[in-house]
């Protein structure tokens, strides 16, 4: 296993030999990054590699799991999802997430602060308008794309400075991607470290600080932003587009 | 007053009263057994022995530390509360990943080992409990005669019943059971601590039905069957009403209630049916009930 080290920055989170399991099958087959601190890292890779259930593992949404995630050094991998939540990791899942017996308010106050220096109501809605307005709607009434901002705004309130982002952009309209695209690199610019997995490899090339690809449940290449025009057949081989 | 319908209005205001009554703690049960499905995905059969334990723990107040009514009132729900958290942590806890035929298995073996035990000490035959003094004597309105004990109870009941709406659809805390109820995993990915939420939940759902046991302590006798002989139609009532909305379960415990008096006086033999012919109707023409969202 090849030694991924950190270009930059000191390591917020270090994942080595990362295994997980649903019931028989072996998802992930000792997978192992880093995530600097103040960097955006995008996961890539194709349909079943493994991305998702990396991002669920951390968040110990996967029972079955063993070798190490640290976090500012602290092993996460015996910890139960609200602790690990209460370290100050946010998670805004794939599906959204979004909950429908709750209006939009309430789905952003939902999350409890894990530490200070967390966005206020106001602050989120300077940065998505659109959920102002709505603020009082059930929150399955919202467009794609309301949604997806529901869901990225509702973790940045918590005080969690890693944030941890399943498919962003998936189904959304270029104009809507844009703005998740500004309002990533406005959080970057705050400092916040943030984890994508991206199945839009243009996307998260334009976003993200490095990349590693990933293929059958581990990670398989690392990227830095500088070396993404060399590297782009390899990457291209690997994603299949 | 003239006859109402060829029936003298005495019989028939009596007998909405009596319906409100029953409503009253239909409301009650149906209310918790729906926080307990949503939340647990448990259905609790043990829900009418905790109401009987509620009823039985004011008697025993009474009888051996000579604790009143009102005391009673307030500490009996806890007492049943403490047994339900025990019985959540120790037991129900194991279950909740696998098939809620589990939990039902349980909670029922549960139900009969506690109305066992009483069976044993207490008898059948039941025992009753004075109306506090406060509330004895009634009013006549005219029209018909309200015992004033009866009268709180259909208020009380009522508060109950919209404190815990209140509490479910207006609180924080209530935003966190109402999550918890679509998306457990995500809700605990979040940081809040689930597993507490699900013990308190199933905790303040059978305080409801100790509640309710000591208020019907006066009015029914203090028997160690009491819970098994309102359970089945309070099973019925969650049906009608739908599991997974809190106003629905209040509404349909209330209306079936009702219902069921005027059956007593229009149609008395259907009366003790009424309740399970509804809830085959409900089934062929709304089968998530009147007030439920279809699970997905």
């Amino acid at each position: 296993m090849p030694e991924r080290k950190a270009t930059e920055g000191t390591p917020l989170l270090e994942v080595s030999d990362l295994h997980a399991y649903y019931g028989e099958s072996h998802v992930l087959h000792g997978s192992s990054f880093v995530v600097p601190e103040g960097q955006v890292v995008a996961l890539l890779g194709r349909n079943g590699a493994g991305k998702t259930t990396t991002l669920r593992a951390i968040m110990g949404m996967v029972r079955d799991r063993r070798g190490s995630i640290r976090f500012r050094g602290q092993e996460l991998i015996k910890l139960s999802s609200d602790k690990i939540a209460n370290l100050g990791i946010g998670y805004c899942p794939e599906e959204r997430g979004i909950f429908a017996s709750l209006d939009v308010e309430e789905n952003l106050l939902l999350p409890p602060t894990v530490a200070e220096g967390g966005m206020s109501l106001e602050e989120i809605y300077s940065l998505f308008p659109n959920l102002k307005e709505r603020r009082r709607s059930s929150g399955t009434r919202l467009s794609g794309g309301e949604q997806q901002m529901l869901a990225i705004g509702r973790i940045l309130r918590t005080g969690a400075r890693l944030l941890l982002l399943d498919e962003p952009t998936e189904g959304l309209a270029p104009v809507i991607v844009q703005q998740i695209h500004d309002v990533i690199t406005q959080l970057k610019g705050k400092g916040y470290t943030i984890l994508l997995v991206e199945q839009n490899y243009h996307f998260a090339a334009t976003v993200a600080d490095h990349h590693f690809i990933m293929e059958q449940g581990k990670v398989a290449e690392e990227v830095r932003k500088d070396e993404l025009e060399e590297k782009q057949d390899m990457i291209e081989t690997y994603l299949g587009v | 007053m003239t006859e109402l319908l060829g029936i003298p209005p005495q019989v028939l205001f009596g007998q909405v009263m009596l319906g409100l009554i029953n409503g009253s703690f239909y409301a009650l049960l149906s209310l918790g057994l729906a926080v307990i499905f949503g939340m647990l995905n448990v259905i609790n059969f043990a829900h009418g022995a905790l109401y009987m334990v509620g009823a039985f723990v004011a008697w025993m107040m009474l009888n051996y530390l000579g604790i009143g009514y009102w005391p009673a009132l307030i500490l009996a729900p806890l007492v049943v509360g403490a047994l339900g958290v025990v019985l959540e942590r120790t037991m129900l806890a194991r279950l909740y990943h696998l098939d809620h035929l589990y939990g039902l298995l349980l909670t029922f073996g549960l139900a009969l080992i506690i109305e066992g035990l009483f069976r044993n000490a207490y008898g059948v035959s039941g025992t009753p409990y004075p109306i506090p003094e406060a509330l004895a004597g009634g009013q006549n309105l005219g029209f018909m005669f309200l015992p004033n004990y009866r009268a709180w109870v259909v208020v009380a009941a009522i508060v109950v019943c919209f404190g815990t709406w209140f509490l479910i659809e207006r609180t924080r805390i209530g935003s966190y059971l109402r999550a918890a109820v679509e998306n457990q995993e995500l809700v605990r990915a979040f940081g809040i601590n689930v597993p507490l939420l699900m013990t308190l939940a199933y905790g303040g759902a059978v305080a409801l039905a100790g509640f309710a046991g000591v208020m019907a302590a006066p009015i029914y006798q203090v028997s160690p069957l009491m819970g098994q002989d309102i359970i089945i139609k309070v099973f019925a009532i969650v049906v009608i009403g739908g599991l997974g909305s809190i106003f629905g379960s209040m509404v349909t415990g209330l209306g079936v209630g009702v219902i069921e008096g005027l059956t007593k006086v229009f149609y008395p033999e259907a009366s003790s049916v009424v309740v399970f012919v509804l809830m085959a109707i409900v089934l062929l023409v709304r089968p998530h009930g009147l007030f439920g969202r279809p699970r997905t």
